[in-house]
């Protein structure tokens, strides 16, 4: 039986090699080969060719195919030092039928001596790849998208009904920074739904109570407190600077001037409202789709918008519509599948069902048909009646 | 027969009734049908000017009749009319 230096040596002479100075200038030149980084997970980790996909040795024969479906293709394989690209090479061109493939002599180490780039991915700690280990499972999210939540700054206006069940789970995903915005205090009567909140919080800011669970749950989440209520003073100094923003008020002002401030800022909302047994859900992303001016050009009277403290509201239902806005929260941010824009969902709990409206974009919109500079602080939050309304509500 | 779905705010006056079956051809058949039914819904639905109430969307199937023929617009007999206000609950 030949030695294991006799076999590699054998097996360099049946490939063909490839100085790393001829796959970087390949590249350059356009004619790129596909680059297959053989090493370990750690290796790679550690830095690798700049656009070069990973299939560890060990896994080769059963996910090669997956990285080179072509077996006509150029591929060109490395490691550290060019031995285990030499013999999973022979494997390729012997075992797997691929008809152009070339192991990179020196592998990465000669590679970095020629002074070409090395990228080194971000990675996650040993806790955080325990943690999001669902996450990084799917497809659709994984490392790129867990990465995009872990740098996500999301707002949430109210750590009430809608905003507890959102700000758990954002921070359960590993949203990086939760701002919270409520001046109100946890009353016992919050209890029924808002389960952010305990029993033996009763009477704490609700701010401080929210950053509590979060903080209990996931301890690396940033927990940014407004114990403020927004108005048209100090909105666009507080939402500045987040990526997304969830709406959970409950009062129509507050709402209208949410979105004027988001549309002047460009920050997409996703927004919930609730009553009784029944919820609405929408996307307003700043033009790209409607705004909730758009869809609600002006408010009813106070007659007909009744408050969940004056009619009631199923304690289940801000649970559902809370974790619907949150779904659409790490849609947005990670861009996976299609965010609720230009529809509006209603749910109505009683009868078990989802009704999908359409909601179009309104050219004469008193705000996002302009431009956002266009915008004064004068206009932010006013409807028409606006004075009666605030009147008549108290 | 058309179907208006009726939204929680409105339900007091249409004696708790979700959803209430129509005769008419467009829209504003359908609208002043249920009026006429429930007299309450009148001054909710309507301004004086006859049109609309500005806070009052309407949609035909999926889509706000804002963006069809409003109140003309016309409707057949598998059609279903929703009647959305806005809602601020949180």
């Amino acid at each position: 039986m030949p030695s294991g230096a006799e076999m590699v040596k054998r097996a360099r002479e049946q490939i063909t090699e490839v100085d790393p100075r001829a796959v970087h200038d390949s590249a350059s030149n356009g004619g790129a080969p596909l680059i297959v980084d053989v090493r370990e997970q750690n290796e790679f980790d550690e830095g690798h060719i700049p656009g070069a996909v990973h299939v560890p040795r060990g896994f080769l024969e059963s996910r090669i195919e997956g990285a080179a479906p072509d077996r006509s293709e150029r591929v060109v394989l490395y490691c550290a030092g060019g031995v285990r690209s030499a013999l999973a090479a022979k494997t390729l061109q012997d075992e797997l039928g691929y008809e152009n493939v070339e192991s990179m002599t020196g592998g990465i180490t000669l590679w970095k001596d020629r002074g070409f780039d090395v990228e080194v991915p971000r990675a996650l700690t040993a806790e955080q790849r325990a943690r999001y280990s669902r996450h990084l499972l799917l497809p659709e999210i994984g490392l790129e998208g867990q990465l995009k939540l872990l740098d996500a700054k999301v707002l949430l206006l109210g750590a009430g009904g809608l905003g507890s069940p959102t700000a758990l789970y954002l921070a359960a995903a590993g949203v990086g920074t939760i701002g919270l915005v409520d001046d109100d205090e946890v009353d016992v009567s919050n209890l029924q739904r808002q389960v952010i909140h305990t029993t033996d919080r009763v009477g704490m800011p609700k701010v401080d109570s929210a950053e509590q669970s979060v903080k209990a749950l996931n301890p690396g989440v940033e927990v940014m407190k407004h114990a403020t209520r927004l108005d048209s003073s100090n909105i666009m100094e507080i939402i500045e600077g987040y990526d997304v923003i969830v709406d959970g008020v409950d009062n129509f002002p507050t709402r209208y001037l949410l979105n004027d401030a988001s549309v002047r800022l460009r920050i997409p909302v996703v927004s919930a409202s609730i009553l009784g047994f029944d919820g609405q859900l929408s996307v307003f992303a700043p033009y790209d789709g409607p705004c909730y001016r758009c869809l609600y050009p002006t408010p009813p009277p106070a007659e007909l918008a009744p408050s969940c403290g004056a009619n009631g509201v199923l304690g289940v239902l801000p649970g559902t519509m809370g974790l619907l806005q949150a779904t659409e929260v790490i849609k947005l941010v990670t861009g996976a599948g299609e965010p609720l824009i230009g529809r509006l969902v209603l749910y109505d709990a009683l009868a078990t069902t989802f009704t999908d409206l359409k909601v179009r974009r309104d050219p004469d919109c008193p705000i996002c048909s302009r431009e956002p500079g266009e915008i004064s602080d004068e206009e932010m939050g006013v409807f028409p009646d606006y004075e009666a309304f605030c009147a008549a509500a108290g | 027969m058309s179907v208006i779905r009726i939204p929680p705010v409105l339900r007091a006056a249409t004696g708790g009734e979700k959803e209430v079956a129509a005769e008419g051809q467009n829209v504003r058949e359908l609208l002043e049908r249920l009026a006429a039914e429930h007299p309450a819904t009148q001054s909710q639905l309507f301004a004086e000017d006859g049109e609309l109430n500005r806070y009052v969307n309407v949609y035909l199937n999926d889509e706000d009749v804002r963006v069809l023929d409003g109140l003309e617009t016309p409707v057949g007999g598998r059609d279903t009319l929703v009647i959305l206000p806005a809602m601020a609950g949180g």
